[in-house]
C-alpha cells in the first residue's frame, strides 16, 4: 500500500450520536497509535490517511445525508415488560397478569420477534441460590406464555440473580421490586 | 375482543418465521432491502428477516441493499448499500453480561446501537476498519470506510 502525503487515500468519517435514553456514551477512533475520542453529541472524526485522525462535527442533518440507509435499517429497539413475584416463590403477584395483553401487542408488531425471558432477585440468600431461583421464575413465565400460545422456540431464558436489582440495596434486603422477570421483546 | 384477535392471530405471525435462536446463534435479521446476503464457510446465503447470524459470517450488501441485526445482547448493527461487514467473533453470558463481540466493517456504512457486552466492560466490544479501530463505550455510532474517490 502506497501513501501519498497531502492526498486522501481514505474516505473514513465516524461520528458518535446522541444516545435516544439521554445519555451519550464515548467512542474512541484509534488509527495506527493516533487517536481521538468523541464524547459528545455529533463529535466526528474523519480518517483521509491510515495514521491521521481528524477531530470534526458533524450534526443531524448531515448524519442523515452520510447514513440515511444504514440508519434506516436499524432494527426496532427491545422493549423490556417487568413481571412481579410473591417472596422467595415463583408466584406471579396478582398484578403481574395484566400485562400479559401488552406483551402480545408488542410480540405481534415486530417482525422475527424474539422474547427473552430475564429473572431477577432481591438480595436475600447467596449469589448461587439467587442464580436458581431467578432461572425458575424465568422458566415459570415462559411455561405461562407457552400456555398462552407463544412457540416455545421463539422463547429464551435467562437468570441474572441479584446482580441488576431495580432498587439498589444492602445485602440481604428484602425487596419486592427487585423480584420481578424482564420480558424483553426484539 | 382486541385480546381474542391478537391470541388468534400471533401464532400465525410467529409460524411464519422460518430460523429458529440457539444459544449458538450471535443474532438474527430483523430488516432487509435489495440485495443482501450472508457469506457463511464458503457459501452465500439470502440475508432474510428471520436469519440467524452467527460468529464468523459476512453480511454483504449490494447497490440498493441493507440489513439490520440484533444481537442476543440487544446490540442493534446496521448496515448500509455497498457494504461489507464481518461478525469476527461473538461470545454473550446471558447471566453475567460478559464475553466478547468483534465486528469488522471493510467497506461502507454501519450504525450501532451497542448492548448489554459493551454496558458490562468498556473492552468487550471492538469494531475495525480498513484505517481504524474503535473503542466502544456503551453509544450508539456511526462508520463510514472506504477509499478516497478522486
Amino acid at each position: 500500500m502506497t501513501l501519498v502525503v497531502g492526498c486522501a487515500s481514505r474516505n473514513d468519517l465516524y461520528v458518535l450520536l446522541p444516545g435516544k435514553d439521554g445519555k451519550t456514551g464515548a467512542l474512541i477512533v484509534e488509527s495506527e497509535g493516533k487517536k481521538q475520542t468523541l464524547d459528545t453529541p455529533y463529535a466526528a472524526a474523519r480518517v483521509k490517511n491510515v495514521g491521521s485522525v481528524d477531530g470534526v462535527r458533524s450534526s443531524e442533518a448531515e448524519v442523515k445525508q452520510d447514513f440515511g440507509p444504514a440508519l434506516e435499517a436499524q432494527p426496532t429497539r427491545p422493549v423490556s415488560f417487568y413481571l412481579y413475584f410473591l417472596a422467595d416463590t415463583d408466584e406471579f403477584a396478582p398484578e403481574s397478569r395484566a400485562l400479559v395483553n401488552q406483551i402480545f401487542a408488542e410480540i405481534a408488531r415486530r417482525p422475527a420477534p424474539e422474547i427473552v425471558i430475564i429473572g431477577h432477585t432481591d438480595r436475600v440468600g447467596a449469589m448461587p441460590y439467587n442464580d436458581g431461583l431467578s432461572l425458575r421464575r424465568a422458566e415459570r413465565c415462559r411455561e405461562e406464555l407457552i400456555k398462552l400460545g407463544i412457540p416455545k422456540v421463539r422463547i429464551s431464558v435467562a437468570g441474572r440473580g441479584e446482580r441488576e436489582p431495580e432498587v439498589p440495596t444492602a445485602d440481604e434486603v428484602p425487596e419486592p421490586r427487585n423480584r420481578r422477570v424482564e420480558i424483553s421483546v426484539r | 375482543m382486541r385480546s381474542a384477535l391478537i391470541a388468534l392471530t400471533l401464532p400465525m405471525v410467529l409460524a411464519f418465521g422460518v430460523a429458529v435462536a440457539a444459544a449458538q446463534d450471535a443474532g438474527q435479521i430483523k430488516t432487509s432491502k435489495g440485495t443482501a446476503q450472508i457469506e457463511r464457510s464458503g457459501q452465500k446465503l439470502p440475508a432474510t428477516v428471520g436469519q440467524v447470524v452467527q460468529e464468523g459470517d459476512v453480511l454483504v450488501t449490494g447497490a440498493d441493499g441493507s440489513v439490520g441485526i440484533t444481537f442476543r445482547d440487544n446490540s442493534l448493527v446496521s448496515i448500509g448499500p455497498d457494504s461489507v461487514l464481518a461478525i469476527d467473533r461473538f461470545v454473550f453470558d446471558s447471566t453475567t453480561h460478559q464475553g466478547a463481540f468483534d465486528a469488522s466493517l471493510k467497506q461502507g456504512t454501519l450504525a450501532v446501537v451497542s448492548g448489554k457486552l459493551a454496558k458490562q466492560s468498556h473492552e468487550a466490544m471492538k469494531v475495525r476498519t480498513p484505517a481504524a479501530i474503535l473503542g466502544v463505550r456503551g453509544t450508539e455510532f456511526l462508520v463510514r470506510t472506504g477509499a478516497a474517490k478522486d
